[in-house]
């Protein structure tokens, strides 16, 4: 199982998630610039948080726009797996791989903490070390988390299953509707989440809570 | 030598540039003539306090700055600490205290800004950050206003940016109701054959120019930094930068690359007085002279005058002296983070400091003089008037519990979560310990097991009331902070914040706490390897509470054998380690007397140096052996606010038992100097905790048995017990009701 990353100037998360990768699948993924003629070979493609352009348009506007991304919409639509993570989520929905839009957190203000999370389907490839329905911790960190999508949309989401993480416990940090932290596209080959597990897969982290979703997707044991 | 001048010189326009008539006859003598407008201006930037440090460096001569770990002292971007196995950690606190109260986002971002900068101007990419910030009264009508600015311009900045904030202070006081302060920390990691350094070797060589584009924010922000605040505060508003972390970052990535290409000579932030500042020290430092060219500095505004961008404080801008066959890497490096890259001057022979503008030159200067022969003071000071002691009698009352829930709900020891909570403390990956206990620690990247503590420590109260005492508290808390962790205290940086130095009685404030810092360096091997000052922190002739921030760094062989201050387990012994056997005795300066009783009297509690020393060593052996299982020093509040944050952080009770005949308010709420409070995995009626006691006695270390750890209550002695649900409500509450409010 081979990776890469997806770097857009501003993001800086990338270290984090390259650590986690290669930390768990013994290999480091590539790391791909934007400005990179293409995406290497890979079966997953990850683009990892941060505040790519400033986030001075609208979070993620400005990078979900980059010719980078009709490259990932290219292979996402060929059946490679598409992981983004914070920013990496928003710019998944800026760039339309994911319907729904990301508001202001309620409190207006950014929150990092950690929160609990229910891993609500495991029919994928990203959530398929979980159980159904069990409670993960795990850290956000971001001013523009709070899920909103259209009672249809919501739908949808919800009746097919394409709802991967639901904030637990009374922990949802932002706001989103439904207490939603992470969504699956309807082929459910690409996901995106607020939360960051990849800051969580180590003792040093306090948790590995995070570990099951890299290594179903490496192949290896979490 | 004549340079054209179309603005007059006149006595009214030095006096706007903060220099006095004596100082303008310096700089008449020094040239032999009149100087242009564009040299006025930057005479102004060098000569004010902010970049001189005019009042301030007589007495900062005297602080150690040496130690067999110190790589670089005070006097480059920032101090740098050798760590072992070829990796050494850089870091600086600077203080935005001005611009902060002017435009609190703005201020407080760019501090952060200016001072991650400082250290990846070393070569060092930034792994953690501090801040210590200071607010007037909670009831004064700007406090939460500027509680909200700050904050998350201290975040959106940082966070951004990507550098985890894992420690920091947080105060109110009526005093800073006209003057907050944010002093901002950054520490960076770097192998120690590639730090990089400000001095320009070598004649004829670029001088280029990298990072943003010159606007017209910030001119004269080193100057306004430099005078007090009057009614016309609002007025200053033009002087403040605007933050864009977005470039700093892109800057960050850019200066690492292009140091990894072996193409720098010498590197300088543009930081207070911009372009002005570090072109100057560049060419000072080396024996070189500095020839600029105005045209090509790539600007945002038209029509900007030599003057405007001479000191133009605009943010994310870096100057460097490069090697000329390496530039087309260079400009590689930089048009591949979109950043600008220009060329806009040259290393010269002859000491001279020319800025050419439109093809005419504005000025030309003698370079060193500019920086070396910048004025120095004497200023008169006066010896600080100590207060009396309190009376033995003197302990007003109050239920012990009662006092307790007060305290821990108060605004001086309530958790600050709120504060925290919007920063990014874990990016990266490495925060083990983040805010909310004694000091953050994060791993160190490249290492299997070493770690690195930071704390920032200062007790105002103190050192209004005893500058001298004040100084060394400051010091020893935050070697203590890093001590109750495990970790080895290295260095520390200083920001000494101030009120008008040219009032007797404020210098006698800095004269002694510098001393205080001094002595307390000194008796702990705790040098300081950079730092900042920042004057004239008053509003109408009322000064802020002195407030000489230090903040330190430590060494941890292992950060898995790191403690935290939260209890781990119940039934576990805790003992309070450190003198007086009464547990508990001076209440002068107290959070006790302050917040309950509105009292600002006594003497502030005085700092054993030697038994500071033995007691900490002693600590920190006992945690690296391995028996203890939480650690905790004490500080604000005494024993009794100690035990409850112990509870709360662990969520575990616990009873003490109390000293019979003798004030239970003194025991628990006095707040003598030089303690820790440790659980340990061992047996209380154990082999190994007597021979604990007895190794502690014959050092000289008081250490004694006070209680044990469990159930859902904390009982002090006598006192009726508060639940930990009660304590953790009252400590969580106050932060959040108050800004909400």
């Amino acid at each position: 199982m081979k990776a890469a990353v997806i770097v857009f100037p501003g993001l800086n998360r990338d270290r984090d998630m390259i650590a986690a990768l290669t930390k768990i699948g013994g290999v480091a993924p590539a790391v791909v610039w934007h400005q990179d003629a293409d995406i290497p070979d890979v079966d997953l493609i990850v683009i990892p948080g941060g505040f790519s352009y400033g986030d001075y348009l609208r979070c993620g506007a400005i990078a979900a726009r980059s010719p980078m991304m009709d490259k990932v919409r290219e292979r996402a639509a060929k059946g490679a797996k598409v992981l983004g993570v914070c920013n990496g989520f928003q710019i998944l929905i800026e760039a339309g791989l994911l319907p729904g839009a990301l508001m202001r957190n309620t409190s207006l203000k950014f929150v990092c903490r950690e929160v609990k999370l229910e891993v609500t389907n495991t029919d994928n490839a990203f959530t398929s070390g979980y159980a159904k329905g069990q409670i993960i911790r795990c850290p956000v960190a971001h001013h523009d988390g709070n899920y909103f999508a259209d009672a249809e949309t919501l739908a949808a989401l919800e009746g097919d299953g394409r709802v991967a993480f639901r904030y637990a416990e009374g922990t949802n940090p932002n706001g989103s509707i439904n207490n939603i932290a992470g969504i699956l596209n309807a082929e459910k080959n690409v996901l995106g989440l607020m939360p960051h597990p990849e800051n969580l897969i180590e003792t040093a982290h306090g948790g590995i809570d995070g570990r099951a979703l890299f290594a179903a997707l490496l192949d290896k044991a979490a | 030598m004549t340079l054209r001048n179309d603005i007059e010189i006149t006595p009214q326009l030095v006096a706007d540039h903060g220099l006095k008539p004596d100082e303008y006859q310096k700089i008449l003598d020094l040239i032999g003539r009149e100087p242009t407008y564009t040299e006025l201006g930057i005479f102004s930037a060098m000569w004010n306090e902010h970049c001189s440090y005019k009042s301030s460096k007589k007495w900062l001569r005297t602080l150690p700055t040496t130690g067999p770990r110190v790589i670089q002292g005070p006097g480059e971007n920032a101090g740098v600490v050798d760590i072992g196995d070829g990796q050494a950690v850089v870091f600086k606190m600077e203080s935005h205290n001005h611009p902060s109260f002017i435009e609190p986002y703005q201020g407080a971002a760019t501090g952060v800004g200016g001072i991650l900068r400082d250290v990846f101007t070393m070569g060092a990419r930034p792994v953690a950050a501090m801040n210590a910030l200071r607010f007037g009264a909670p009831e004064h009508e700007k406090t939460r206003h500027l509680v909200h600015g700050v904050v998350a311009g201290v975040g959106g900045y940082g966070n951004s940016f990507g550098v985890p904030t894992v420690a920091g202070e947080v105060e109110f006081d009526a005093r800073y109701n006209g003057n907050n302060l944010v002093n901002a920390f950054a520490a960076g990691l770097a192998d120690t054959d590639k730090i990089f350094y400000s001095k320009a070797e070598g004649v004829g060589l670029p001088v280029v120019y990298l990072g943003a584009k010159t606007g017209r924010d910030g001119v004269g922000g080193a100057t306004m930094a430099s005078a007090e605040f009057g009614d016309d505060i609002e007025e200053k508003r033009p002087t403040v930068q605007v933050g864009d972390p977005f470039t700093e970052k892109r800057l960050l990535e850019a200066c690492l690359e292009l140091m990894a290409t072996g193409a720098v000579i010498a590197i300088q932030d543009m930081g207070a007085a911009g372009l002005t500042c570090s072109a100057v020290e560049m060419g000072a430092k080396g024996d070189l002279g500095i020839e600029l060219n105005l045209d090509k500095v790539p600007v945002r505004e038209e029509h900007m005058t030599a003057y405007e961008m001479m000191l133009s404080e605009s943010q994310e801008r870096m100057l460097m002296v490069l090697h000329p066959e390496k530039e087309p890497e260079a400009r590689a490096v930089f048009e591949k983070w979109e950043l600008d890259f220009a060329t806009v001057g040259k290393t010269t022979d002859d000491l001279r400091f020319r800025v050419l503008w439109q093809g005419e030159e504005v000025a030309n200067l003698p370079i060193k003089e500019l920086g070396d022969e910048a004025p120095e003071y004497d200023r008169p000071w006066v010896e600080p008037r100590i207060p009396a002691a309190l009376a033995a009698d003197d302990v007003p009352q109050m239920d012990v519990a009662d006092a307790l829930l007060k305290l821990v709900g108060g605004h001086q020891c309530s958790s600050r979560r709120w504060v925290y909570e919007q920063y990014d403390t874990m990016i990266q990956g490495n925060s083990v310990q983040r805010p909310g206990g004694d000091a953050g620690v994060i791993r160190v990247l490249g290492h299997d097991s070493k770690g690195l503590a930071f704390t920032s420590d200062v007790n105002p109260r103190y050192c209004e009331a005893n500058p001298y005492e004040g100084g060394k508290q400051a010091v020893a808390e935050c070697w203590r902070n890093l001590t109750a962790t495990g970790a080895e205290p290295l260095a520390a940086t200083d920001n000494l914040n101030f009120g008008n130095p040219e009032r007797p009685e404020i210098m006698g404030q800095l004269v002694k706490a510098v001393g205080g810092i001094g002595d307390a360096c000194r008796a702990l091997d705790f040098p300081i390897v950079s730092g900042n000052v920042s004057l004239y922190n008053e509003t109408n002739g009322r000064g802020i509470l002195p407030t000489p921030t230090i903040g330190g760094v430590g060494l941890l062989p292992n950060w898995q054998k790191s403690v935290r201050i939260g209890f781990t387990e119940a039934n576990q012994p805790i003992l309070l380690i450190g003198g007086p056997a009464e547990r508990g005795s001076h209440l002068g300066q107290s959070i006790y007397l302050r917040d309950l009783f509105d009292r600002r009297d006594g003497d502030a509690p005085h700092v054993d140096l030697a038994a500071e020393r033995k007691t900490g060593d002693f600590v920190r052996k006992l945690i690296r052996s391995g028996v203890v299982t939480a650690c905790h020093d004490l500080s604000d509040g005494g024993l009794g606010v100690g035990l409850a944050e112990m509870a709360i952080s662990g969520g575990i009770g616990a009873t003490v038992v109390d000293i019979e005949g003798y004030d239970p308010l003194l025991q628990y709420f006095g707040e003598d100097q030089g303690r820790y409070l440790a659980t340990l995995n061992l047996d209380p009626q154990g082999d190994e905790i007597t021979a604990l006691f007895d190794e502690a006695k014959t050092l000289g270390i008081y250490a004694t048995w006070i209680g044990s750890t469990g159930g859902s209550d904390l009982v002090l002695g006598k006192a009726k017990p508060v639940s930990v649900a009660a304590l953790t409500s009252a400590h969580e509450s106050w932060f959040p009701n108050y800004m909400s409010a």
